[in-house]
């Protein structure tokens, strides 16, 4: 082959990439078409997803994610998880996300307020607090006051990450003023640092115990110290799939995923 | 007879060495020099000087600050103190697997600095292969401690003087240390008095590599030591967090620690950078 | 109180076996051609080189005995080196390189300093002490050199080519300096050197080292007047030869004969001098009993002096004329006739 007709057949290659990259797009408008015009009780749901997270939604969304698809074959989900504060500032930064579901509302009106979302937050799921302890309890932590005392080493998530400030809450209402050796990013770096013995306690979702049950145990926050803490999702306003955003959305408040949810120890909405 | 090629007055008056870069080099070059001056550019460009002064004096900026740089300085210490002899042994003995030693002590300086602190977590840790002795005898570890910064800052700026040191004793004439010998000095004398002061620039050299190195450090101080003002949130844990919470900060905290590193690779750039042929100190 | 050597030592495929003594008020020098083991030799003395066998004893006590397991490094021989290159420590000044063995050994700062100051006024150096070694002239700094080694009151001082590393202009009164310096010195003095005019000016016996064994010893004049090692004979621009004495004449190697003017017995060298050999382009008849067909290797013409040497059953170097050779039209590969008179080769016992 000559020079000429290497690049030729090179640039007609490039031609034909982006091509088949703005026909799936075009798939997509035709689709949101197809749906308006006929009124199908399933609407047909199609795109790949990249679904924002908080961390303690990791075990629960893995089975929720193929679930969707299941009942959505066209549609795939990724899931990106971590603390609801580092999401919603990476979604500001203009990280391509489609939905974020977020751990807590204070993060959810840092989208909010920026007009970022595309529809309205919906609560999905409440969760509630306790304290992590390794398997088999070596400090004999009983209660929120025992974090406290001299020698225990606690961690706790970043006052900024919804875990964090939920944490903060429960030790003001309790009364109790803890130094923590450390301040995660997120809520499974918690979970880690307990669950491998470098940690003797730590505050975290009930749902996270639950995960790890045969490397930590749980130590119950009476109810009228602990918060309720509510799990609002809603998609990106940037977002090329917002009828599959609505879709997931309205999935994850089915009876399919709440049954997920729960068997993972969320409560309902 | 051939008439010779006309050679024009410019191409005849340019000597060979002090010639111009070809100009497809030349802007390549440029394009490299703006592709490292661009961040900085950036930084200053986005800062917000009005805040800068209150940032910088905030008790948080102070305590990371203080924080960073009493860390450093001590892994910078350590890693002197441990890896010259180690340089000591790679560049002179010749024992077997030798290259294999080499390359293990040189491994944290290519490895993802995450890895680098799980791996000190799971050797270093509470239930860690020898960190579970340390806390059942004396109920110490290092994992959240100030301890732990610095032992994670070592692992990964260590290498960077080994290297540097090791190439320094290779270079040394040696028959200097053997005058020494015959003139009554005993090996640690001798080692005092004549090899240190001939590897000087090279210690010097990597001792602020391994320093910029221990300055930096990320990955491992957050994976190993973890973060809490004061104790193991140095300068790039704070500049990460406060990423998320006031990038403004962000950014003042992070001109701060380029002011430093950039002063401090000025200063020394002659030994640093200039190197030309070592004096036999 | 003497040094006594006997230096046996492996390095590669070079082997080295020399037996060496040197008493106090005498100045030995290790005499060869490069690769003879002189440096093999001194540094074993220094301590810088562990022998495989043998034994070194100073004064009596074993220095190193490998036979015994005994060896005393460096640092605590009393022994003194001069290094071919003095190896000056750069960022020290005269005044603190000569310190520097006094300081090693324990001796207080003002002490060393004050010691080492004699000593660079002993060797006319005094106000040059705080000068760095890269400001001195190659004659300084032997001197200072010198001074360090002596310094630390060594009972044998070793000196490796002391004037090599000097252009030849300062050689001449340098070595003059050194042997003044040299002759103070009341230990033993041992010095190593390629240069026969280092060993005649500074030495009074000389041991002539050849491929890692001694070929010879005594005084120079004694080496030179019977030479027994190529190198020497090479020195003195005359051809030496080696064979078994049988009746008149002296068998080589190669089977050729060599008729003597004395009858001689037993291994026998013998001394041809280059003006002795006569060369014709046919086969001579005459008185000579020593004729040889040889084949010329090649021709060096020094003013009107040419050197002309010769392969053949009884090798040599044969001195002739410039009018000669042009008679001759001699030309590498030429084929000759050598010819030398019986009463003109000297031989003595092996």
């Amino acid at each position: 082959m000559t020079r000429t007709s290497r690049l030729f057949v090179a640039a007609l290659a490039l031609v034909g990439l982006v091509a088949a990259g703005c026909g799936s797009s075009n798939n997509d408008s035709s689709a949101t078409t197809a749906a308006a015009a006929t009124i199908a009780p399933t609407p047909k749901v199609t795109g790949d997803l990249a679904v924002f997270a908080a961390t303690s939604l990791t075990a629960a969304f893995n089975q929720i994610g193929p679930a969707f698809t299941k009942a959505n074959p066209d549609a795939k989900v990724t899931f990106s998880f971590n603390g609801s504060s580092t999401l919603v500032q990476n979604i500001k930064d203009g990280a391509p996300a489609d939905v974020f579901a977020s751990a807590d509302q204070a993060n959810m009106d840092k989208l909010t307020s920026a007009s970022l979302n595309g529809s309205t937050p919906v609560v999905f799921a409440k969760n509630k607090l306790a304290i992590i302890v390794p398997k088999g309890n070596p400090k004999g932590i009983t209660g929120v006051a025992d974090l406290a005392k001299p020698g225990t080493k606690v961690v706790l998530c970043q006052a900024q990450v919804p875990c964090g400030n939920y944490a903060n809450q429960v030790l003001e209402a309790a009364n109790v003023t803890v130094t923590p050796v450390s301040q995660t990013e997120n809520v499974g770096q918690v979970v880690t640092a307990v669950t491998t013995g470098e940690a003797d306690a730590g505050i975290v979702y009930v749902t996270d115990v639950q995960n790890v049950a045969d490397k930590a145990d749980a130590v119950d926050i009476p109810d009228d110290i602990n918060v309720v803490a509510r799990y609002p999702a809603a998609s990106v306003k940037d977002s090329k799939h917002q009828e599959a955003d609505a879709a997931f959305i309205s999935f994850l408040t089915g009876s399919e995923a709440r049954a997920i949810l729960e068997k993972y120890g969320f409560e309902a909405p | 007879m051939t008439r010779p090629a006309v050679v024009s007055t410019t191409a005849r008056h340019r000597r060979v060495g002090s010639e111009r870069l070809p100009a497809p080099l030349l802007a390549l070059a440029i394009v490299a020099i703006a592709f490292f001056a661009l961040p900085f550019i950036g930084l200053l460009w986005k800062a917000p000087w009005s805040e800068a002064w209150s940032i910088l004096t905030s008790p948080g900026a102070r305590t990371a600050l203080r924080l960073s740089i009493y860390c450093s300085l001590w892994s910078t210490a350590l890693a002197t103190v441990f890896g010259v002899p180690l340089a000591w042994l790679l560049a002179r003995v010749a024992f077997p697997g030798r290259g294999l030693v080499r390359a293990l002590c040189t491994l944290s300086m290519v490895l993802p600095p995450v890895v680098a602190g799980v791996a000190l977590f799971y050797a270093l840790g509470r239930r860690g292969l020898v960190g579970q002795y340390l806390y059942r005898w004396t109920g110490y570890s290092l994992p959240f401690t100030t301890a732990g910064v610095i032992v994670a800052q070592t692992f990964v700026a260590m290498p960077f003087l080994v290297i540097a040191v090791e190439a320094a004793f290779r270079q040394q004439d040696t028959r200097y240390e053997e005058a020494a010998r015959t003139l009554g000095a005993s090996r640690w004398y001798t080692f005092r008095r004549v090899t240190l002061p001939a590897i000087r620039p090279g210690l010097v050299a990597g001792a602020v590599l391994a320093w910029a190195r221990a300055l930096g450090e990320f990955g491992a101080t957050i994976t190993f030591a973890g973060n809490f003002p004061g104790r193991t949130q140095t300068m790039p844990l704070a500049i990460y967090i406060a990423n998320e919470v006031d990038p403004d900060e962000a950014i003042i905290l992070s001109l701060i620690l380029i002011a430093i590193s950039f002063g401090v690779l000025v200063a020394l750039r002659d030994r640093f950078l200039g190197g030309g042929s070592p004096q036999p100190v | 109180m003497t040094l006594e050597a006997r230096l046996v030592r492996t390095l590669g495929r070079f082997e080295l076996d020399v037996e060496l003594e040197a008493k106090p008020g005498e100045v030995v020098a290790l005499l060869g051609p490069n690769g003879a083991g002189k440096s093999t030799a001194f540094r074993c003395l220094a301590g810088l080189l562990p022998l495989d066998g043998g034994r070194i004893t100073l004064d009596g006590a074993p220095l190193d005995d490998p036979g015994a397991d005994v060896f005393v490094p460096p640092d605590e021989r009393p022994v003194g080196v001069v290094f071919q290159d003095y190896l000056l420590f750069p960022n020290l000044t005269a005044l603190e390189n000569v310190a520097f063995g006094l300081r090693a050994r324990g001796l207080a700062r003002s002490e060393a300093r004050a010691r080492a100051g004699s000593w660079l006024e002993r060797v006319g150096l005094g106000d040059h002490a705080g000068h760095r070694p890269r400001a001195l002239s190659g004659g300084q700094a032997q001197r200072v050199a010198l001074a360090r080694a002596l310094a630390t009151e060594p009972r044998l001082l070793l000196l490796d080519e002391p004037l090599a590393a000097l252009d030849v202009g300062t050689r001449g009164g340098v070595r003059r300096d050194l042997r003044r310096h040299l002759t103070t010195f009341d230990g033993m003095r041992l010095l190593v050197t390629h240069d026969p005019v280092d060993a005649y000016a500074l030495a009074d016996r000389v041991v002539i080292l050849e491929a890692g064994r001694v070929a010879q010893t005594g005084t120079l004049a004694e080496v030179t007047a019977r030479p027994r090692s190529r190198y020497i004979a090479d020195l003195l621009g005359t051809n030496l030869l080696r064979g078994e004495g049988r009746g008149g004449a002296l068998v080589l190697v190669t089977g050729a004969g060599v008729v003597a003017a004395e009858p001689v017995t037993g291994p026998t060298f013998a001394v041809v001098p280059p003006s002795a050999v006569a060369l014709y382009l046919t086969q001579p008849v005459g008185s000579p009993r020593n004729v040889w067909p040889s084949r010329v290797v090649d021709v060096d013409q020094q003013t009107d002096r040419v050197r002309v040497r010769l392969e053949g059953p009884v090798p040599l170097v044969a001195e002739i004329t410039a009018a000669a050779l042009a008679e001759l039209a001699l030309q590498a590969g030429d084929r000759v006739w050598a010819a030398v008179k019986a009463t003109e080769i000297a031989t003595y016992p092996a």
